[in-house]
Parts: structure tokens; sequence; C-alpha cells
């Protein structure tokens, strides 16, 4: 059943929509999944829409994103032509590609892929139904519910999304790629929710696309928890090209087992607002996280990347780097907050959040923050914001280099330092493709996916030459 | 005549720095611009290359007869003006290769002359590191960034190398540089020396002109060319020191 939301998101019309679809939102829940969601309903009621008057959204208001009418849908939509939605072709990566359509799986038939290495991947729903204990074990254990009030509201409401599981000791033989599209005709509000299980000793790669396919405007609320396993690796990928009217919060949620090891990479190219929670608790000793960032926004796109790393066990380290390029009236915010608990001693903790202002108009809230309640630590942060710098400028002018193509070579090597982290190269390549054009403003929302805006066939021409001979 | 300074004022945030400056300079000579510390040495070669946070108050430059006021400093470096940076920047994430490569084609582009390949281009980065004796790879790191400061000043005559300009501003290229390198960073110019070109080399000291033998030696102070003569001045210079020029110029 489709609902239009005559009013705005509000916490009223959340309570009218979750008491008149009960019986849908129930439906596919063991009691154990019932609980966690009535649990997080009441949670819900309690905290309510963040505001600004709260600290950790001081400097990102949701209001106006709000006040729109959506459509909700409490089933899957019908007829989805999957070929022409996601015809992703970055040449040579090979992927296996995991669907959504407004956050919903998009099955061809197969809700769930069981593979040969022990592998399960596909619709969160039906992994409900096949794998209760295996869901249950991790399900709603990872987020918090009791502190956010939109990750309450996305676990009262969730009913499908990704699951993947990769057992103990599989190493997943080719990265992931979960590419969720919001293509709808009006307003969408969608709440999708997604668990991801590396198990012990495991290791996967995982891209994960978040794009629009119209200018339509929409409210994306997903939460996706994900379990590393002890010993286990996950390289992890979030691109987030989304039109102009988009409203994306993206909670994800990390929990590291001993020894447990994370790359994950935030490329945030275009948005309307775009706010990245991110979540990394250390649930065991001699874990790794290195969090990478980088966001090229103009116009009035706002990018907010929160990040909270819980060094709760002794000798973890962690490493943030977020880059941004802000441009006409763009707004950025960084808040990254590592906390160092009393006991975990040996903890290696970095942050670092550098941001170019291209114009007087542009803004960046930067805040990296520590919170160290033990003294045998290495703990770093520090935060710059600048323009692009003038002495360089004119070193690269002073060799014949145009203007514009020096500030081009300086903007695009301030991101490369992110760029270059990637490990899959031919999704480097991409992501470099991308950054070139985005940086020239050539880069809005693709026709299709974020991944079609070169292809092979026509590759990206760029007037001065920035690759490495 | 390839450069013509004529009476010359310029400023930074209203202070004047350069009081009347003449200089000539033709095709085939090397000049020698020296004086004490904060005389508008610099000055003198950030206003000739361009850098816009100075302000010509009065005079003017020509270069190849060009009002070089009109041109940008892209434009200036691609009609071969060069400038050796006293203190090369640091620019990470910049390759050398990709640096000079961009520069080069830039420059030969703006003389209609076709891009040089990939292949090409590579063939002449290795030429020219022999002539500064660059042995290592530092061609793949980022344009100075963690260099010593030898290294920087080697990889500014590297540069001139490739860019092969017709007229070449050293800024202090000898400061800070021990005696191989001074050396090294000497040979380079002499041999990029043609009967083309120029250059204009500013030191505080005279032992980079044990090196690089000037043609004409000016004396800088406080704004102004308060004297100038063959090379024979910079001995004069280092024998007197500095003070010997106060003097004269309070008596």
């Amino acid at each position: 059943m489709q609902i239009h939301l005559k009013e705005s998101i509000t916490r009223e019309s959340m309570m009218g929509l979750f008491k008149a679809n009960r019986s849908s939102l129930f439906a596919g829940d063991s009691p154990e999944l019932s609980e966690i969601r009535e649990k997080a309903y009441q949670s819900f009621l309690l905290l309510g829409f963040p505001d600004t008057k709260m600290e950790s959204w001081r400097h990102t208001d949701i209001r106006e994103s709000l006040a729109k009418e959506y459509d909700y849908y409490f089933h899957p939509p019908a007829d989805v032509d999957a070929q022409r939605v996601f015809r992703c072709n970055i040449p040579h990566l090979d992927t296996a590609i995991i669907g959504q359509l407004n956050g919903w799986y998009v099955s061809k038939d197969v809700p769930l892929m069981e593979l040969g290495n022990g592998m399960v991947m596909g619709s969160l729903a039906e992994a409900k139904k096949k794998y209760p204990a295996l869901v249950e074990k991790y399900y709603g254990s990872i987020v918090d519910d009791s502190s956010e009030g939109l990750t309450a509201l996305n676990t009262a409401f969730a009913m499908d999304g990704v699951f993947i599981y990769v057992p103990d000791d599989v190493k997943s033989p080719k990265p992931v790629q979960l590419i969720n599209v919001i293509h709808h005709d009006e307003n969408i509000f969608l709440q999708s929710r997604n668990l991801i299980v590396v198990g012990n000793n495991a290791r996967l790669s995982l891209v994960h696309c978040d794009d629009s396919y119209n200018h339509q405007s929409s409210f994306s609320n997903i939460v996706t928890e994900i379990s590393v396993g002890d010993h286990a690796s996950l390289d992890h990928y979030k691109l987030q090209n989304l039109n102009n009217d988009t409203t994306l919060i993206s909670s994800v949620c990390f929990r590291m087992g001993p020894s447990a090891n994370l790359e994950s990479h935030y490329l945030s190219f275009n948005g309307g607002l775009l706010r990245n929670n991110i979540r990394v608790l250390f649930n065991g000793p001699g874990g790794n996280a290195n969090i990478y960032g980088l966001y090229l926004m103009d116009r009035k796109q706002h990018i907010d990347n929160h990040i909270f790393v819980d060094h709760a066990f002794p000798e973890c380290t962690s490493n943030e780097t977020f880059k941004g390029i802000l441009d006409d009236q763009a707004h950025g915010v960084f808040n990254g907050h590592v906390m160092v608990r009393r006991n975990a001693v040996k903890t290696d903790a970095h942050q670092r959040n550098k941001n170019i202002l291209l114009t007087d108009t542009a803004k960046i809230n930067s805040k990296p923050f520590l919170e160290i309640y033990n003294d045998d630590v290495k703990c770093a942060h520090g935060s710059t914001t600048g323009q692009l710098d003038q002495e360089s400028m004119f070193y690269l002018r002073q060799r014949g280099i145009g203007e514009e193509s020096a500030r081009m070579l300086l903007m695009y090597a301030f991101a490369d330092e992110i760029v270059g982290k990637i490990a899959i190269p031919q999704l480097r390549q991409r992501i470099e493709d991308m950054v070139k054009k985005r940086l020239q403003g050539g880069l809005q929302i693709c026709e299709q996916c974020v991944l079609h805006c070169s292809t092979p066939e026509h590759p990206m021409e760029f007037d001065i030459d920035l690759s490495k001979i | 005549m390839l450069l013509s300074v004529k009476n010359l004022h310029a400023s930074i945030h209203g202070k004047e720095i350069l009081k009347g400056v003449n200089l000539e300079v033709d095709q085939g000579e090397i000049h020698a611009i020296m004086g004490p510390n904060g005389t508008g040495k610099s000055t003198l070669a950030s206003v000739i290359a361009g850098r816009e946070v100075f302000e010509i108050t009065s005079g003017e430059i020509l270069y190849k007869g060009k009002d070089l006021q009109k041109l940008s400093v892209e434009e200036r470096a691609r009609e071969g003006i060069f400038m050796g940076f006293q203190y090369p920047v640091e620019i990470p994430g910049v390759s050398i290769t990709n640096f000079m490569r961009t520069a080069l084609n830039e420059i030969r582009k703006y003389s209609g002359l076709d891009a040089l390949s990939g292949g090409e281009f590579l063939k002449l980065m290795e030429e020219k590191k022999k002539l500064v004796e660059i042995t290592s790879n530092l061609t793949n790191r980022s344009v100075n960034e963690g260099f010593s400061g030898g290294e920087k000043k080697k990889n500014e005559i590297f540069q001139m190398a490739i860019l092969e300009p017709m007229l070449a501003i050293l800024d202090e290229t000898d400061s800070g540089l021990d005696i191989d390198a001074l050396r090294i960073v000497a040979n380079g110019v002499n041999k990029l020396r043609r009967p083309d070109n120029a250059f204009v080399v500013i030191t505080h000291y005279q032992r980079l002109l044990d090196y690089i033998v000037p043609d004409f030696v000016h004396v800088l102070f406080e704004g102004r060319i308060v004297k100038s003569g063959g090379k024979e001045l910079a001995f004069e210079l280092e024998e007197k020191g500095y003070d010997w020029i106060k003097k004269e110029q309070e008596a």
C-alpha cells in the first residue's frame, strides 16, 4: 500500500503511520525482532527528530527537509526494470552487484543468493525468514536506538534492505557492490536497513553507492549495521552522488572484533543535504580503523560528517582524515569525536580535517575532539581551513600553467591524498575521473548511476594532463 | 634589448620597495645583482615575474619590446621568463613529472608547437636530470615535498633546463647550498647558457660568482641600483663589504 503523507514528516505523522501499518511492519518479525522494533518506536517517541538545539545537530538543520510532503511505501516497488536501473559499468571492475531501489532489495526471482563459499547476500527481509538466528544475533545490537531519534525511527520502520554474510575464514573473492538507487515520480521518504556480517578471519570489500536517478525530492534515513569479526578485514567505500533535492541521513555503525581491520572511504560528490553518522566501536583489543573522507560541494549543498570512534579496548588504532573543497554557498560540517576509555591503554588515535573554501560564502564548521580517560595513549588532532595557497598558485603560473589549470591542479592534488587510498585500482581510476569532472563543475547527477559518468567508449577529456605517466 | 627596466617604482601594501630601478639585459649576457638584505633584490625578481601583490607605481618593464605589465604571470612565463625561487614551494600531490609536462606543453602550445608525448617527455626529463646531476628518482615525488634545501634548488635548475627560458632570474639560488650543490647549480646554469638567452643572478654573496662568471655586476641598495660594473665589482664588494656602499651613499 502506498501512503501519501499529506502532512510533513513529524513525530505525530510518524505515530499515525506506525499505528496504521502495524501489521505490515511486524509481519516479518520474529518475537525478538518485534521487541526491538517496539522498543525503538518507544525510543523515537521520547527522542523525536533532532533539531539545532542539540549539540550534534547544531549546524545541520533538517526542518526544511522534513517539511516537504513525501510518498511512503510498505511494500517493494513492482515491475522494476533492474537491467535499466543497475547497469553499472566500471570497466574491468568485477563485482557482485546487489541492487536496491528506493531502499528495497531488487531481486530477480532470487531474494537471497547463497554462494558456494557460504556467503549469503540479498534481501534483509528474506534473511529474517531464512536465517533468523543469524540476523537476531546482530540486528539492532550495533546501533544505539536510545540516543539518536532518527536511528530509532529507522529501527521502528525498516522493513527491508541488504543483508550480507561472510562466514568465518572466507575471503570474498570479489568486491560486493551495493547500489541504492532513488528513483520515483513523486517525492519519497525511505528508511532502509542493511546488516553486514564479516565473520572471524574473513575478508570483504564493499562498495556502497547512494545515487539518485531523477530530480525528485527524497528523504532517506538509512541505517547500516556492520560487524567486523576477530582478525577480519573490511574495505568499505561509500559513494554519494545525489541530486540537490536529496536529504540523506546515512548512519553506518561498525563493531570491530579483536584485531579487526577497517578501511572506510567516504566520497561525497553531490547531494542536497548529506549527513554521515559514522560510528566505530572497538569491541576487542588490537583493532585498527582508517576512515577517509572527501567531499566536494557547491551551490547550496550541505555535508555533515559526524564520526564517533569509541576506543573501549586497549591497543587499537584509529585514523580519520577528511578533506573537503567547498564552493559557492556550500556548507560543510566535520565533527570527529574520539573517546578513549579508561582501560584503553596504548590507544593510537589521529584526526585530521582539512578544508579549502573557494568563496567567501562557503562555510565549514570543523570540530575534531578527543576525550581521553587514560594517559598511556598517542592522540593528535588538527583542522585547517583556507583558500587555495597563493604561493603555490604563483609557482605553478610562473612555470606557464594558466590560472584555471593551476587551480584545478591544486584542488586535484588536495583531493588526491584521499583518492590515493582507494585500494581497488579500477575504482580508483573511476573516482579520479569523477573528481576531475566534479572539480570542473561537470559532474551533476548522472543520467544513471554515479558510475556511469564516463564510459570506456567516451573517456573523460581533461584539458590538462593529471595522469602520472 | 631583451629586458629593459626603466625608472621602476614598486610597492607592497603601500610601502615603496623599488625606488627607480634601471636595468638593461641583452641576449647572451649574465648579470649579477648584489646587495645587502632587504634592499629589494627579491622584489625586483617578483615584479618582473608578475607577482600580483606588488604594485608598480611608476616606470616600466619592457621585455622583447613588450610592456610586461600587460601580461599575466603565466603569459610572461610562456614568453620565456623563468624565475628561480629563493624558497621553492612544496606542492603535495602534484608530481614533478606531471607538473613539468603540463607546464612545458602549455608553453609549447603558446608558441604554436605540438605537445610532447609521454614518451618524448620522459626522454627529455632523463636528459635534463643529468645536467643537474639528479640521480635519485625524485621525478616521481611530489613537487619539492620533503626535499632538502639543496634538492629544492637543484630542482629549480632542473625545471629551468626543461623549460629553456629566454630570461632566467635566479633569486638567491645559492643561499643555503653546500659547496657541492653550489657547483652543480652553477654548472647547470653554465651549460644552459646560449647566445640568445640571458640570466639575472641575484645573490648576497660573491662565492656563486666564482662559478658563474657575470658580464655585469649591479649593486642594489635601498631600492635603486647604485653601482654597476664588470665582474671585478663583485670582488671589490667581497673585500670591502656592503658598508662601503652604505658609506658611499651617505657621503
